[in-house]
């Protein structure tokens, strides 16, 4: 098949098809923001932050789930967009208790650094601080809901990758929480095999493992897309 | 040059971004040839004066005497800073918001998790009441500029107060935590 060749801010650039506009931008060199994307994992298109411009659609598109057309031309940086991430990214600060001083994950954390990186100096919305639960009743791994950002990488990668589906999603709108098998004590779901990639997958210090303090979740959420590269080899 | 007025003042925080400031060390001589610090936790002012030219505000506004100070320097200062997470976001001060409202916080912290017997302060005009939900100073006050961290770092308050005082726009610096 022909590679297709589209305009992205001004350069042109060449891609195989059936490849996603995310993954052009990022051949191209273009950083732009993630989260809910994850390198090995299926995309989902919910966190919004990865909208792009395209000429002659009026709608913005996410770029993760965007497949290249040839001829398309492509704005990834618009004030527009850089507006629509900046708020996009203090709703979720709005929406639940996200502490970095005293978060597992300050310094390593996806949200902390998008933070910088679509320069929010401080949240313009009132902040609904909802009561979370937080369930640590895992043997090695804890669960607090005030860091989940709802991005759903821990259920992808635990359907997914490991092939259980442990994870999944409860409730509508801001009451919308991960849950463990039918919304059970973690420690008690008779799926979990404890392996740990929904701790890889996590953006935030949502997930954590049992016993760090602030600051010493590492990120390792490269390790998803290593898992998978690895059984390509393999098989 | 007239000589800057510069205040700070220490609202719901744990005074570290205070500590930070001193943490400046030898430029604080510095800063001291070209300013005047006129109110401050650290420096014997017991009231906050009119024409200030800059105020560093740390701290979240967790009770009425924060508001009232907060209001008060908003009102006598040219340039306010929020200075610090507390201040931006409400941080740990504000971890309590999830409890409910002051007085079911004060419940559950006197009361049922308190020393038996325990009773809840209740001193009118001594101890400030306080408010049912910690808020960033942005929500009472506008607020020109934002430094967050916690604490920000002694250079990271440097390069601020040395843009604002050169009468400059301070270089984005967003690193929270």
């Amino acid at each position: 098949m022909a590679a297709k060749t589209l305009t992205i801010d001004g350069h042109l650039v060449s891609a195989r098809p059936g490849e996603t506009l995310l993954a052009a931008i990022r051949e191209a060199g273009i950083t732009i923001p993630t989260l809910c994307h994850l390198d090995g994992l299926s995309d989902v298109g919910a966190c919004r932050l990865c909208l792009v411009e395209i000429e002659g659609q009026r709608r913005l598109q996410p770029a993760c789930m965007t497949m290249v057309s040839e001829g398309m031309v492509v704005h990834t940086n618009t004030p527009r967009l850089q507006a629509y991430r900046r708020q996009i990214i203090e709703l979720l600060f709005a929406e639940r208790n996200h502490v970095c001083a005293v978060c597992v994950a300050s310094g390593n954390c996806e949200l902390q650094r998008l933070a910088g990186m679509v320069g929010m100096d401080h949240v313009r919305y009132e902040y609904l601080s909802p009561d979370c639960p937080v369930d640590i009743s895992h043997a090695r791994f804890g669960i607090d809901h005030n860091r989940c950002v709802l991005c759903t990488r821990c259920v992808r990668a635990c359907d997914e990758i490991e092939g259980v589906h442990t994870w999944d999603v409860a409730g509508r709108g801001v009451d919308a929480r991960v849950i463990t098998d039918m919304n059970q004590p973690w420690g008690t779901s008779t799926t979990c095999t404890s392996c740990g990639k929904c701790l890889l997958a996590c953006p935030t210090g949502a997930i954590f493992p049992r016993g760090v303090t602030v600051g010493e979740r590492p990120h390792a959420s490269e390790r998803i897309a290593l898992i998978v590269d690895a059984r390509k080899q393999r098989w | 040059m007239s000589r800057l007025r510069i205040a700070t003042i220490w609202l719901g925080g744990c005074s570290g971004c205070h500590m930070s400031l001193l943490d400046l060390d030898e430029w604080l001589i510095e800063l001291a040839a070209r300013a005047d610090l006129v109110y401050s936790p650290i420096a014997d002012a017991k009231r906050f004066p009119p024409n200030v030219d800059l105020t560093l505000i740390e701290g979240a506004i967790a009770n009425d005497e924060h508001l009232e100070l907060a209001q008060t320097a908003r009102r006598h200062s040219k340039i306010i800073v929020s200075f610090g997470d507390c201040a931006v976001t409400g941080n740990v001060t504000a971890l309590r918001n999830p409890l409910g409202t002051a007085q079911s916080v004060l419940q559950q912290v006197y009361i049922e998790h308190g020393d038996p017997g325990g009773v809840i302060p209740r001193d009118p005009g001594i101890v400030p009441v306080l408010l049912d939900k910690v808020v960033p100073v942005h929500q009472v006050i506008p607020v020109d500029y934002y430094l967050p961290g916690c604490p920000p770092s002694a250079p990271r308050i440097r390069a601020l107060l040395e843009a604002l005082i050169e009468g400059r726009e301070p270089a984005t610096d967003i690193r929270y935590g």
